[in-house]
């Protein structure tokens, strides 16, 4: 592999050699391209500036997400995650001659919902359709989905990223969502290599699934992966799935391909076997990486499918099932179309009320959805969108930051930096949630509080943060009267320092007397660094004026 | 199919017009499985209604042969077709009979090319102007994995077992010896 690399990156200095001849602008592009750890905004920019003619990512997804029920799509045996095997098989999901699919109300209605969230239009008349494939797990030989016409059409999906040269700008994007479908998850099967058999488990077989078919609409690893979030978000907030990638209730297969941007779509690749979105941004960047380097050196890329490998980071192509595959489509015989109503009005005579799907009821009671509580986080605190941002986007961030405020007299626009800044961060740099976060809420109050009410300097406040993530359970007064961080106020302490500093900086005194004044500030800063930051600010300053008048 | 269609579409205009909707289990589906036996009852059942109202589906089936001259040429399935068949439906033709046959299910099919369908939609199902029926989403059943696996020839623990991946399917070389084979 580090071989092959190597001439990879020869070749790409050899290109760059010569396009740089060509089109002297060009080589930083491909550079930036092929960089792994450059953010498609930023090649986004240099790409327009300076070189249309750049190959580009273009990402679409396909999205399956297990509907939240209590029983499967078309049977009335549970659905559980980590039961024992098969024994939340009926005679239906065991696909056994002579039984029927009846439908689940409630799969019906999780789908709805979920596409009025997404902005889809619903069919009032779907339909459902067999698609043939054979596989251990999937016993009946063929899938119930819907093909030819799906509940839902035709949507859009708003999300946001963080961008600019800090990262700290929002960017508003938006993904064409072609369609959802209904249909049933197979089985699961477990090879054991060493016997040269399969263990098949039905639990799974005939569970709910939205299909969520996104058009290619995004470019890059991040923007993937940020439109998978916000979509994990609603579906949360809907609460129509649990949206757990590392537990297969959200699946994600990415469609990958690169092209100059004008010119039709290049030959496509699916990446299969991404189990987190943080995996999807990775796979997707360097699929793209891949393919462009496919072609820059003069080669096709092949329509296959790949499965990423998240502890090499690459995309390997997977033993493809029959090469062109012929699913033999038909329509499901033993469903009649799923009939959904407008409102009560529209219902035909006959038809029981709570039997039938209505349109307007499910719409009424949508839930706050994410981008409507990033803005009255927003509104409610008088924070900034970036910060809307970020406390929706980590779980459990939101109420964390509530029950800061409830213990504090400290202002929402002052604790929110504490928040996104010193707690996220620190939960990022060990990969934790903020429910593991060592320092509870009541905790940081009450360190938000001592700063707030001058026990302690900011820079101090900070320092005890990470002190009270190292040593958890010991509250801020604990560590500020263990250590000895309270501010220091004794004016004749305060004096006797300064008075040090000022002594044996006679240049800085001698710059202020000519009318310098900033000069202070670095005399201010050898205080603090004297007291460790302890010294309070206002007095030091006062007193440091008195002397260098 | 296009036959079987029209065949279909007479009888379910015979069944929206005159049957009132909730005699009719079979539409609305609303048990959790029904099975074979069900089915044929009710079929008769709709035939007999049919019958006492005059239907212009006729009682006993009638047919005549379309004479061969009128039909397209004969379909002769090359090996690498019967390949792919045999991969997409699973199927094992394996012998020279077993191709015979499919051949002439094909030509007997081919009788459908003589009728003029132009303008006529398929249909799906007889039963596509009826509202589906859907279930409460409580659990009624599942926990029976001992009767399902009793079913099974080979298990192991509470998991059935299946060979490796699928069974690849012979080889051209393969099955021209096994044909060969079967001549004899």
């Amino acid at each position: 592999m580090a071989a092959s690399s190597v001439a990879v990156s020869e070749l790409l200095h050899n290109m760059n050699k010569q396009i740089s001849v060509l089109y002297p602008k060009a080589a930083c592009v491909i550079r930036r391209i092929s960089t792994p750890s450059s953010r498609c905004d930023s090649q986004l920019q240099l790409r327009a500036k300076s070189a249309p003619q750049q190959l580009v990512g273009v990402v679409g997804l396909e999205v399956h997400a297990q509907i939240n029920s209590k029983t499967k799509l078309f049977s009335g045996s549970p659905v559980g995650f980590s039961a024992p095997p098969n024994c939340l098989v009926s005679p239906f999901d065991a696909s056994l001659p002579g039984t029927l699919p009846v439908l689940n109300k409630r799969c019906v209605e999780a789908a709805v919902m979920t596409g009025l969230a997404l902005n889809c239009t619903i069919n009032k008349k779907s339909l459902f359709d067999r698609k043939h494939y054979f596989y251990a797990d999937l016993p009946a030989g063929y899938q119930i989905t819907q093909l030819r016409r799906p509940i839902a059409v035709d949507g859009m999906l708003t999300y946001s990223l963080l961008g600019g040269k800090k990262r700290s700008q929002v960017i508003r994007k938006t993904v064409t969502i072609k369609q959802i479908q209904l249909e049933q998850d197979s089985g699961k099967s477990l090879h054991d290599d060493l016997r040269s058999q399969t263990l098949i488990d039905l639990n799974r077989a005939g569970v709910g699934l939205m299909e969520l078919v996104m058009e290619p609409d995004m470019s890059c690893g991040e923007e993937a992966a940020a439109a998978v979030r916000e979509l994990q978000l609603i579906l949360q907030a809907l609460g129509t799935c649990h949206a757990n990638m590392s537990e297969g209730q959200l699946r994600v297969d990415a469609n990958v391909s690169v092209h100059k941007p004008g010119e039709p779509l290049g030959i496509r690749t699916e990446v299969k076997n991404i189990n987190s979105v943080r995996y999807l941004a990775r796979a997707i960047d360097y699929e793209i990486q891949r393919q462009t380097e496919v072609l820059q050196r003069g080669g096709t890329v092949q329509n296959e499918t790949r499965a990423y490998d998240s502890k090499s980071g690459e995309t390997i192509p997977m033993r493809d099932k029959e090469g062109l595959q012929d699913y033999r489509f038909m329509p499901e015989p033993n469903l009649p179309p799923v009939i959904v109503y407008e409102d009560n009005a529209s219902l035909p005579t006959g038809i029981d009320a709570c039997q039938a799907v209505v349109v307007q009821k499910i719409r009424a009671g949508l839930p706050e959805l994410p981008s409507v509580k990033r803005d009255r986080l927003v509104q409610t605190y008088g924070i900034l969108p970036e910060h809307g941002f970020t406390l929706v986007n980590e779980d459990g961030l939101v109420e964390y930051f509530e029950a800061v405020l409830k213990a504090t007299k400290k202002e929402p626009r002052k604790v929110i930096g504490w928040v996104t800044n010193e707690l996220v961060g620190r939960l990022k740099q060990q990969d934790m949630s903020v429910s593991q976060s060592p320092i509870s809420p009541s905790a940081l109050a009450e360190l938000l509080e001592l700063q707030e009410s001058g026990h302690i300097s900011s820079s101090v406040a900070k320092q005890v943060f990470q002190e009270m993530w190292r040593s958890s359970g010991k509250t801020a007064s604990q560590i500020i009267q263990e250590q000895d961080l309270g501010l220091v106020s004794d004016a004749t302490q305060l004096h006797n320092i300064c008075q040090k500093v000022v002594d044996s900086h006679p240049d800085e005194v001698h710059a202020i007397r000519n009318g310098n004044k900033k000069v202070l500030n670095k005399l201010m800063g050898l205080v603090q660094k004297e007291t460790k930051g302890r010294a309070d600010p206002v007095l030091v300053r006062a007193i440091l004026q008195e002397k260098t008048s | 199919m296009s036959l079987f269609s029209i065949a279909a579409k007479c009888t379910c205009r015979g069944l929206s017009m005159k049957i009132p909707r909730p005699s009719f289990n079979l539409l609305t589906n609303d048990r959790h499985s029904i099975t074979n036996v069900e089915i044929q009852s009710h079929v008769t059942h709709v035939t007999r209604l049919l019958r006492n109202h005059h239907s212009k589906v006729p009682e006993v089936a009638t047919w005549e042969l379309i004479p061969e001259d009128q039909l397209p040429p004969p379909v002769h399935i090359p090996a690498d077709l019967v390949d792919k068949l045999e991969r997409l439906a699973l199927v094992d033709f394996r012998t020279k009979q077993g191709l015979a046959c499919l051949e002439k299910a094909i030509r007997f099919a081919d009788q459908l090319h003589v009728l003029d369908t132009s303008g006529v939609e398929p249909m799906d199902s007889v039963l596509e102007d009826r509202a589906l029926h859907l279930r409460d989403d409580v659990v009624m059943e599942g926990d029976c994995a001992e009767e399902l696996l009793h079913l099974s020839k080979n298990t192991v623990e509470e998991y059935f077992v299946a060979p490796p991946g699928n069974i690849p399917l012979p080889k051209r070389e393969e099955r021209a010896a096994m044909l060969k084979h079967s001549e004899l």
